[in-house]
């Protein structure tokens, strides 16, 4: 007899579906890799899709060169033992050949020029598609982005151009120098990925769990005090129980006070929120259309 | 939460809405979404902010799926967006589409995917055009499961006299149009009447609130009684050392199940074969199901590849044909051009097509069928004819969701400009009232 397809199979299922289709539809596909907890399910997600053969395509991760020690750790040791070929794109390379300019500043984030830099990243290596891990819960702009999503040359978004979405039936056709981002976890929410992340046992960096760690308050959002975030002098460092909510750069990366040392405690600690996850990612305030117009430019 | 098993154990259910700013779509949407506490804080204080900023007295519950800047500044729902909640029995996806005439392509985008349309219908306005069209399009994409909400109660006097003509006048455009599972709610979304909690001022009411309804209908239940269908996707090879002779054939089980041991046949070669081993990521299984993504060993190493079908042998089989029938609904601003050429893509084929005929149109407001005019533009739909290069291998719509259904990608934009279902018995589609 049959037992019941839950919820996290028939996701699961969906973006393996997109993970082969990908691989099958484009000559030269790559992973975006972030270290964050998304990506991470990616990986997992696309070492079952292919398994027992290699995953065909390597993962892609933009460092703005102010991540977390932890982060990078982490990503090194996922790579080896997935097997898969990891190609970083440097942010302070595009800023030394004056192709990006840093911001400047107490908030200066080094957000904004990654998209230059993944771009550069994605023409170099004639990437025709890339795999992200974003869901269409997070961001209202995101909320009515495809499955395979389309780029101009410019590696453009236009929202209201986009391709009608029917069925399974996905459409990566495109012209010499256009690419797709494709986003194989759309409907997955926080909590799914949770949920995944336990039914699966699978390993997470030591941010996402309780530490100690030396922190400043700004705009009532904690924040790691590294160098990365330049203070102002009455910015004052204090030591406390946190843990990152999501992963990011450091400089949009805040901070939630958490005692959550299992995924266990973390979903519990998800279920009672009453913030998005993307409450405490600065780069997302800036405006009310912030991710719309960082998508139409290129964005992850 | 603290019972995390019990959320390992839901599942999943899609459903569409379509809607008119007027009809109360937003405002049920809001109160699913705000009755589950699937709205958090900094959601609702943008929303509100946004309200005041475009000068709003109250807090307007549609900002929160209007996500494109365009349709805030607009005031409209232009793109189908999706919204997720979740109660402790279920995951919801709603695929919330605007419902005005021109937009006809998007609510069929939502309706595709969907396993129950909810169909809003106003109490003071009864059934209108649109609640026709809504229905048609229900219909037309085969959606199991149709919830006729009656809104607005409230502004009736909860008169069950109003529901029960609606009522009555519903059952004649639902057998016109042969919807299979059709439920009636009267609803009040803005007070919550009926939608999560039962309402005391509906005593004449008997059945369940809409939530309850949504989290116990059977789901997928008619999927593993299908012919087994399984559209191969990709080859796995993976030339090591350890899985020197490993070939398997990737795909999405597009219909009824299957398990080591299967005669099966390859389509469209024919070649016959015995499914000797199921793999579901690292591990293998003996039996899979709808629509489970799996990896299928067979017994022979027969030449398999892309967009074959591997089905079971002693079953009823697809059509394996060049010329397909179907009702296409027409999403590109260029109209479709008989005698063209375009690509098709059916389940993980592609093949080029020309289009042979279009027979007749729909009108979808009247449900008559238009002979003269065979210029078929975006948002029309339209029984046509097409010849494609190589043969494929499909079930009728009815019969399929999966292998009964394509996408018609024109050659030279590469832009996705018709969806298509493919019907077996033109009799069964032409619809009249």
């Amino acid at each position: 007899m049959q037992e019941k397809l839950t919820h996290l199979k028939e996701l699961e299922s969906e973006s393996i579906f997109i993970l082969r289709e990908v691989a099958a539809q484009f000559e030269k596909p790559a992973l975006l890799f972030s270290g964050g907890k998304d990506s991470i399910v990616m990986a997992y997600l696309a070492y079952k899709a292919f398994y027992p053969a290699p995953i065909p395509f390597p993962f892609v991760h933009i460092d703005t060169g102010h991540n977390f020690d932890e982060t990078l750790t982490y990503r090194d040791e996922l790579v080896k033992k997935l097997g898969a070929e990891l190609i970083v794109g440097s942010v302070q390379e595009s800023i030394d050949s004056g192709r990006a300019v840093e911001e400047k500043g107490f908030n200066a984030s080094r957000n904004k020029l990654q998209t230059i830099t993944l771009l550069d990243t994605l023409e170099k290596y004639k990437f025709d598609a890339a795999l992200g891990g974003a869901r269409r819960d997070e961001e209202k702009a995101r909320a009515k982005e495809r499955f395979f999503s389309h780029r101009d040359e410019f590696g453009q978004w236009d929202p209201k151009n986009q391709r009608p979405e029917l069925w399974n039936i996905f459409n990566g056709k495109k012209h010499l120098g256009e690419h797709f981002r494709v986003f194989p976890i759309s409907n997955w929410t926080e909590m799914d990925v949770w949920q995944y992340i336990l039914q699966e046992n699978i390993p997470l960096p030591s941010l996402y769990y309780t530490h100690e760690r030396e922190v400043f308050n700004r705009d009532c959002q904690w924040y790691a005090a590294l160098d990365a975030i330049p203070r102002r002098p009455t910015e004052e460092v204090v030591v406390k129980k946190v843990r990152c909510r999501t992963i990011g750069d450091i400089t949009c990366t805040g901070l939630s006070l958490s005692t959550a040392n299992s995924l266990e405690d973390i979903i519990d600690e998800i279920a009672s929120s009453r913030i998005t996850e993307r409450g405490g990612r600065t780069d997302d305030k800036r405006s009310e259309s912030a991710m719309e117009d960082r998508k139409k430019e290129g964005y992850f | 939460m603290k019972d995390t098993t019990g959320y390992l154990d839901m599942e999943l259910l899609r459903f569409s809405t379509a809607g008119s700013v007027d009809d109360g779509k937003s405002t049920l949407i809001g109160r699913l979404l705000y009755d589950s506490k699937s709205i958090f804080e900094d959601q609702l204080q943008a929303v509100k902010d946004a309200s005041k900023r475009l000068g709003g007295e109250e807090v307007n519950l549609a900002l929160l799926t209007d996500g494109l800047r365009a349709e805030r500044e607009q005031g409209i729902t232009i793109d189908v967006a999706y919204r997720y909640f979740a109660t402790p029995k279920r995951k919801f996806i709603i695929a919330d589409t605007p419902g005005h005439i021109e937009y006809t392509r998007n609510m069929v985008t939502g309706a595709s995917t969907a396993d129950v349309a909810i169909i809003l219908i106003d109490a003071r306005n009864g059934i209108i055009e649109q609640s026709k069209r809504h229905s048609y399009i229900a219909s037309l994409l085969q959606i199991p499961n149709v919830v006729v909400a009656v809104n607005k109660m409230d502004l009736v006097d909860f008169d069950e006299t109003v529901f029960n003509a609606i009522v009555t006048e519903y059952k004649t455009i639902a057998e016109t149009l042969k919807l299979k599972n059709v439920i009636y709610i009267p609803i009040s979304a803005r007070d919550g009447d009926n939608v999560v909690d039962r309402s005391s001022k509906t005593p004449w009411y008997n059945g369940e609130t809409l939530l309850h309804l949504l989290e116990t209908l059977p789901v997928r239940v008619d999927e593993n009684n299908l012919p087994a269908r399984f559209p191969v996707q990709f080859v796995i090879r993976p030339h090591s050392d350890k899985f020197h002779d490993y070939r398997g054939y990737a795909g999405r089980i597009s219909g009824g199940s299957f398990k080591v041991g299967d005669e099966v046949t390859v389509l469209p070669s024919n070649t016959q074969s015995k499914i000797i081993a199921i793999d579901e990521g690292l591990k293998s299984v003996t039996e899979a199901y709808t629509p489970q993504s799996v990896t299928i060993r067979l017994a022979d190493n027969v030449d398999v590849s892309r967009g074959d079908m591997i089905v079971k042998t002693d079953i009823h089989k697809p059509t394996v044909s060049a010329n397909v029938s179907l009702l296409v609904c027409w999403l590109n601003h260029r109209p479709l051009n008989v005698g063209g050429k375009y690509i098709i893509r059916h389940t993980t084929d592609e093949t080029r097509a020309v289009i042979k005929d279009v027979h007749f149109k729909v009108n979808i407001n009247t449900l008559e069928n238009i002979l003269d005019d065979k210029t078929v533009n975006m948002n029309d739909i339209a029984h046509i004819t097409l010849k494609t290069m190589k043969p494929l291998k499909f079930d009728s719509y009815q019969e399929n969701r999966t292998t009964g259904s394509l996408v018609i990608i024109d050659e030279a934009t590469h832009e996705t400009v018709g969806a298509g279902m493919i019907v077996h018995d033109l009799e069964d589609q032409s619809f009249s009232i």
